[in-house]
């Protein structure tokens, strides 16, 4: 079916959603030119919020989300076929760019919009190393510069929520509990289609001026900040509101899909991470909505939750912030422990180590992550009762954090390891995750830390967890499961110049900020004492090894879809259920549901049901 | 095409072995989609509970409830009848839960519209009384939380109104009854749950 012109945009899709933004805009902003007219005071922030709301329901309207329940609310019958359309066909490309509600279609999306985020705020980084390359002022101002540190604050933040999540969570759950799809699946898309809106308002951020207070976005400076602190608040909540719907979806599918046989105890431990990561996100992100919503009313409504000169008080801001924020470092960390978890085995021949062990210390790691968010908050004046006990709490963190550190290493131990690229990436995150959590002691404990507050110490202790955790353990998601999500072999060669250029990239750029920091140079400022020159000269150039390595990535990517070699179903010869299926798997992933009759891990045993020669594995070295 | 997919937006040919009649995965679609309300209500637990924690810390921070001696929280006469108001809608909509189990379908509808009349009342009555507190949303913390914790419930209200006038449309249309009442059952929840925040409310921001 060819579609042109007016037909495109009267059907459901990208070219309708565009419009639907347009359209969806300019109604939004009809009741505030009606409160002009009746003499009412009107600020551009009005405009970018009714303007942001219209625009946001326009694109979801033009999409065709509302579809299946405007019909359903108005009692219509609706067409199975239709229904069926919406999952779409095997190999039909379109489907990538449509409201489809196959959950593997969904991660994709997911995937790819937040690869490409990573891009975009990468080169955002770049444009700080540039500038950071000497003392002085290089190539930005001062406002330019903090707009493009909080930019790339942000929306690195929303990359280390979603990816993995978002990503290989909706790919991976319906498949590894043996399910046809996720519980709701249109609530799915939903999810996916809420994101693009929300990427776009802040990406536009620098349109209405920007903002300078960081992803943290603290009062006062953020009460008083450009319009762009309304356009990342409007961002923040739309990502908000996706993850809470996501994460019902997350809970309910392992609660209720569940193929014969699959017992809690039989889960493959990344679905465990994933259920204790959504259990946050369901608890956890409403506080921090509420919280900048309170921010823009102050702005936008005159309310005084965050004024002391209403009697508000701008550490009340702090604590809903971070009771949000800190666990939400869990829900980027502990589906980053799951992915590695997941690989470290298959790659060492073994099962997994403690694995009940690992699923209680995710467990605790969840519910600890609810007591500690006051320690982003030494140095603020909170109550001084707080600094004792949220210290202990942190440091008792790094107990089930360690299980799960032992659980990957007693894995590898003795295991007959194969040193393919997901596996490599499992060995960078055992050691940048160690060198992000011991540094992580030192902020902890409150003497140190009030020292090391806000310096590149506390930058370089979150890189060092936030990338050498989740990053790391994103790709070592991506290039294990990349035959299954593409049926495509990704060439050796590549996988292992994008992870030897990132590893040393990485380590070379972000060690040294330790001693940046410890030296005294501020995070968040745009320069730095002059004898930090050459120590950041040599940090700026690091930081380009890093864009190089993902170059080679994104050419590695495109020439494995173009030519890489076909993959077999299982090529690491994996026991999970996604790995008993085609690659990619076909549209309704199982044809019966599968019987699980075992755990995920037993390896040592001959793969059941198979008999004679099982192919080399790709990728071997012994 | 099942009422009970649409609304959970479940898999249109049902899960594993499971066709449109039979009643085990019928059973389980439901129990799915009535946990997926429970954890969404959960959800909305800790967004009022964030915004019952921001009014708490701001009034212990104050020397005085309200602050200022020139602002006077609203007269309880009003509010009072207000809240048996929404209270008894929640009793209502039990009733209409119960009429579509007994596949009563005159009944679920005026239980339902009941219950959308009360509400509808409730809304009206709070915005009379929004109007005439003499005080408003930029009048320091007071004003404040005041307005930012109604709101938010009133908006909820509104939200939930919408949804059961959603399911009032469908049992007019004969489409929810007794093996159809998952819908009402779960507008029902939410409802309890806005009612049990309004409680809540009114003892905290008018009565404490």
């Amino acid at each position: 079916m060819k579609l042109v012109g007016a037909e495109r945009l009267t059907t459901p899709g990208l070219p309708r959603a565009v419009l639907g933004i347009l359209i969806g805009a300019l109604i939004g902003l009809v009741p505030v030119g009606l409160a002009a007219a009746a003499g009412l005071a009107i600020s551009p922030a009005h405009l970018l919020l009714f303007g942001y709301l219209g625009g946001l329901l326009g694109w979801l309207t033009g999409i065709g989300a509302f579809r299946f329940w405007i019909a359903w609310a108005l009692g219509r019958p609706i067409d199975p076929a239709e229904e069926h359309a919406a999952h779409g066909r095997a190999g039909d490309r379109s489907r990538y760019f449509r409201f489809t509600t196959d959950h593997k279609v969904i991660g994709l999306q997911y995937l790819t919009t937040f690869l490409g985020l990573l891009f975009v705020a990468g080169t955002f980084a770049l444009l700080m190393r540039l500038e950071l390359a000497a003392p002085g002022q290089q190539l930005l101002d001062r406002d330019a510069y903090n707009t493009i540190m909080s930019t790339h604050g942000t929306l690195m933040i929303f990359v280390a929520l979603n990816a993995i999540v978002g990503g290989l969570g909706n790919y991976l759950v319906p498949l590894m509990i043996g399910a046809r799809d996720m519980a709701f699946p249109k609530l799915n898309a939903l999810s996916y289609w809420l994101v693009p809106p929300a990427l776009l308002v802040v990406l536009l951020n620098p349109l209405f001026g920007g903002y300078d207070t960081g992803w943290t976005a603290y009062p006062p400076l953020s009460e008083r900040a450009n319009l762009g602190q309304q356009a990342f608040v409007s961002g923040f909540i739309t990502l908000g509101v996706s993850s809470i719907l996501s994460a019902v979806n997350f809970l309910v599918t392992v609660a209720g899909l569940r193929a014969p046989g699959m017992r809690i105890s039989r889960l493959p431990i990344f679905v465990w991470s994933l259920v204790v990561t959504t259990s946050i996100v369901l608890l956890a992100t409403s506080v921090v909505a509420a919280g900048l919503t309170m921010l823009l009313f102050d702005r936008l409504l005159g309310t005084s939750f965050f004024a002391p000169a209403g009697g508000g008080d701008p550490i009340l801001y702090q604590h809903l912030f971070w009771f949000y924020s800190h666990p939400a470092v869990y829900i980027m960390a502990v589906p980053a422990f799951g992915a590695i978890l997941e690989v470290a085995p298959v790659f060492a021949r073994k099962p997994l180590f403690a694995y009940p062990l690992a699923v209680a210390s995710f467990i605790a790691i969840g519910i600890l992550s609810f007591m500690v968010w006051a320690h982003h908050m030494f140095v603020s004046g909170m109550a001084d009762f707080l600094h004792i006990p949220i210290m202990v709490t942190t440091e008792l963190i790094s107990v089930p954090t360690g299980i799960v550190f032992l659980s990957a290493l007693g894995t590898i131990w003795l295991g007959r390891i194969r040193f393919a690229s997901p596996m490599l990436w499992v060995f960078g995150f055992l050691w940048c995750f160690l060198i992000g959590g011991v540094t992580g002691v030192y902020l902890a404990d409150v003497p140190t830390n009030i020292y090391l507050t806000d310096s590149y110490f506390v930058v370089a202790h979150f890189h060092y967890t936030i990338v050498g955790g989740m990053i790391f353990g994103l790709f070592a998601g991506i290039y294990h499961w990349f035959p299954k999500f593409t049926g495509r072999i990704f060439d050796d060669g590549w996988a292992k110049a994008h992870f030897w250029l990132f590893f040393l990239g990485f380590n070379a750029t972000f060690l040294p900020m330790f001693a940046a920091g410890i030296e005294g140079m501020r995070r968040r400022v745009a320069d730095y004492p002059p004898e930090l020159g050459p120590l950041n000269l040599w940090i700026s150039a690091s930081a380009f090894a890093i864009a190089v390595s993902m170059v080679v990535f994104a050419v590695g990517v495109v020439r494995a879809l173009r030519s890489g070699p076909v993959a077999a179903a299982n090529p690491w010869r994996a026991l999970t259920l996604e790995w008993q299926v085609s690659s990619p798997p076909p549209v309704e992933n199982f044809e019966r549901p599968p019987i699980v009759t075992s755990g995920p891990y037993d390896y040592g045993a001959p793969l059941p049901g198979r008999s004679g020669r099982v192919p080399e594995p790709v990728g071997a070295r012994r | 095409m099942s009422a009970l997919e649409s609304l959970g937006g479940g898999h249109g040919s049902g899960q594993h072995g499971s066709s449109g009649l039979d009643p085990t995965a019928w059973a389980a679609e439901r129990w799915r989609l009535l946990l997926g309300v429970r954890l969404f209500i959960l959800s909305e637990v800790t967004l009022f509970g964030a915004l019952f924690a921001a009014y708490f810390i701001l009034r212990i921070e104050a020397p005085s409830w309200p602050p200022l001696s020139t602002l006077h929280r609203p007269e309880l006469g009003l509010v009072a009848a207000n809240t048996l108001i929404l209270l008894s809608s929640s009793g209502t909509i039990a009733w209409a839960v119960g009429r579509a189990r007994a596949d009563d379908r005159r009944g679920l509808v005026r239980g339902l519209a009941t219950t959308l009349g009360l509400g509808a009342i409730f809304l009206v009555i709070q915005a009379w009384e929004f109007i005439h507190n003499g005080f408003g949303l930029a009048d320091g913390v007071f004003g404040s939380t005041f307005y930012t914790l109604t709101g938010f419930h009133g908006a909820h209200v509104f939200g939930g109104l919408v949804a059961i006038g959603i399911v009032l449309n469908r049992a007019r249309l004969g489409l929810v009854g007794r093996e159809h009442d998952t819908p009402v059952e779960a507008v029902s929840y939410y409802w309890h749950f806005v009612d049990a925040v309004w409680l809540t409310l009114f003892l905290t921001l008018y009565v404490l």
